[in-house]
């Protein structure tokens, strides 16, 4: 497994790895929105927090990520992109952008796909707890959506 | 990737050959490069003579007689030529027929065993895969329920590869002769590291390496009963009728010659390798489920080769673990599915990560390894797993008390 350069700093020094507090506690919380996708099944979950003001700038975001190096690492640089950015600023983010900056192999194509799902799962998220209604038709459930059965 | 040194704990994939081994080995690439076929000048009579010494040894480590040894590629070939043989010469029924027989394995068997079987399945053989117990360990007891009237071979690894579990191998070869069914043992793991004996283990056909017993890469053996009962076999290479007419070809004299010396020291130095490898093995899980939780050692607690080692880290994924312990060599045994990873059958067969979102490394210890290697893997793969976890959302879930298989996951 040849991993990149950018692929093993992000994993050696992942940024912004955490959270806002407990899954209860962010729930919450109206100024953050939570993304978790993937399944641990398919061997890959990403969780996007990000804490956002009340004008829709991402103040701070926060990542966890149960997956290879290159999903760690597509979750950092996911963080490290939307912070200090507009929602929908965020909300343009491809995953090509990612699999070009860290130059993921095609079997590692999924992992960007994750990443940017999460960003807009966790904008979703927000818009609904915080009451804005412009959310995006296409957004992934997320976090509040998992449920027990 | 940067290449480091790394610390060599993959001892049960390969090991080194032993420099012994090697000094043995050299003059039969050159001087004496004779064809053991050639009976007619000395060169032949010289390679002959080493042959049949290498069998003398080969015969010894597993207590049997030279003349029931039969020397292959591999543990791979002797597997296929003992099922594959056996299955063709005990067969009920003709070739292009149904209900030529049954064949009695285990689901944690090596491939090497498990598809020769399935070839023989779609040529009208049957079988039964034993499910193993949690602790990986197959009794009598599977297999006496296994059996059936039909039965006419039983395949039974001694020892597996991935959890170093021993079976009751002598048990089941005495079950074996009193129902007259022929036994085969794939003792790969087993032979050079346990005190074997064919003959009273009631064992007909056992298979195995050089390689795993610091000989060289592209020989093993077959152990062939001769007597009570004697076994036949339909031979899978025809030609010039070496090896007693079941493998032909100009033999690998150089190879032989090395598996000979390696099965020579293997029984001479046995209990010093045991008494080596077991307290590193013990200390690498003892530090290890100490140091970290949710971490378990896989396979049953006592009944386990001195030195393998298969621990599950609960909530790291694999291919970020094998990253993570990237200065080890070692192998991963995940039984969970990972984006690149293969599930490992073996694990699952086991019931090991139906609880989702386990990673296993497979660590196995060899003559060379020092405490200085296992300590320095011990704090490689704690820092490994602590920085995952660190990372990993499932383990904060886990913290929370939140049972993970209770939750809808938004797979793609």
């Amino acid at each position: 497994m040849a991993y990149s350069d950018k692929v093993v700093d992000h994993y050696e020094k992942p940024r912004n790895v955490g959270s806002f507090g407990t899954s209860k506690e962010v729930a919450a919380r109206k100024d953050i929105g939570v993304g978790i996708v993937g399944a641990p099944e398919c061997g890959d979950v990403m969780q996007l927090q990000i804490r956002v003001s009340d004008s829709g700038v991402i103040e701070d975001a926060k990542f966890k990520c149960f997956g290879c190096g290159s999903a760690i690492a597509s979750s950092s640089l996911a963080t490290e992109w939307i912070k200090g950015k507009k929602v929908d600023e965020a909300l343009t983010i491809r995953n090509t952008q990612i699999v070009e900056e860290l130059s993921l192999p095609p079997v590692k194509i999924h992992c960007s796909v994750l990443a940017e799902d999460s960003i807009r799962s966790a904008i979703e998220d927000w818009k609904r707890k915080s009451g804005n209604t412009a959310a995006t038709t296409d957004a992934a459930p997320t976090a509040s959506t998992v449920t027990a059965h | 990737m940067q290449l480091t040194q790394q610390i060599y704990l993959d001892n049960a994939a390969t090991t080194p050959c032993d420099p012994r081994v090697v000094e043995a080995m050299l003059p039969y690439f050159t001087e004496k490069f004779g064809n053991a076929g050639s009976r007619n000048h000395r060169f032949g009579w010289d390679a002959e003579d080493a042959i049949e010494l290498a069998r003398e040894h080969a015969a010894k480590v597993i207590g049997a007689n030279a003349k029931e040894v039969i020397f292959t590629s591999g543990s791979t070939e002797s597997n296929n030529l003992a099922i594959k043989g056996a299955a063709e010469m005990y067969a009920r029924a003709p070739k292009g027929q149904s209900g030529r027989g049954h064949i009695v394995t285990v689901a944690h068997e090596h491939k090497a065993v498990l598809d020769p079987i399935r070839r023989l399945m779609r040529e009208g053989f049957e079988a039964t895969f034993i499910t193993p117990p949690a602790d990986g360990v197959i009794t009598v007891d599977h297999v006496r329920e296994a059996l059936r009237p039909d039965t006419i071979l039983v395949s039974v690894m001694w020892a597996n590869n991935e959890l170093g579990t021993i079976n009751e191998v002598p048990q089941i070869g005495r079950l074996c002769h009193e129902r007259e069914i022929i036994l085969h043992t794939d003792a790969t793991q087993w032979v050079g590291k346990m005190p074997t004996a064919v003959e009273t283990d009631c064992i007909d056909l056992l298979s195995w390496s050089g390689h795993k017993m610091y000989g060289p890469k592209g020989v093993g053996g077959l152990y062939v009963r001769r007597r009570k009962p004697r076994v036949r076999l339909e031979s899978l290479v025809d030609g010039g009728g070496q090896e007693r007419g079941m493998r032909s070809g100009t033999q690998n004299v150089t190879g032989i010659v090395g598996f000979g010396k390696a099965c020579e020291i293997a029984l001479a130095e046995m209990d010093k390798d045991r008494a080596h490898l077991q307290p590193l093995r013990d200390r690498l899980e003892r530090e290890l489920t100490s140091r970290l939780e949710v971490c378990q050692v896989n396979g049953h607690p006592t009944k386990r080769l001195p030195h393998i080692s298969n621990i599950s880290f609960g909530f790291v994924e694999g291919e970020s673990l094998m990253m993570g312990v990237r200065d080890i060599a070692c192998s991963s045994g995940s039984a969970c599915t990972s984006a690149s990873l293969e599930p490992s059958y073996v694990l699952k067969s086991l019931g090991i990560g139906d609880d989702l979102a386990h990673s296993s490394l497979r660590l196995s210890f060899g003559r060379w390894t020092t405490a200085k290697d296992v300590d320095a893997a011990i704090g490689l793969i704690e820092r490994a797993v602590n920085h995952l976890r660190s990372m990993s959302p499932l383990f904060d879930l886990h913290k929370e008390g939140v049972d993970l298989s209770k939750i809808v996951w938004q797979s793609h």
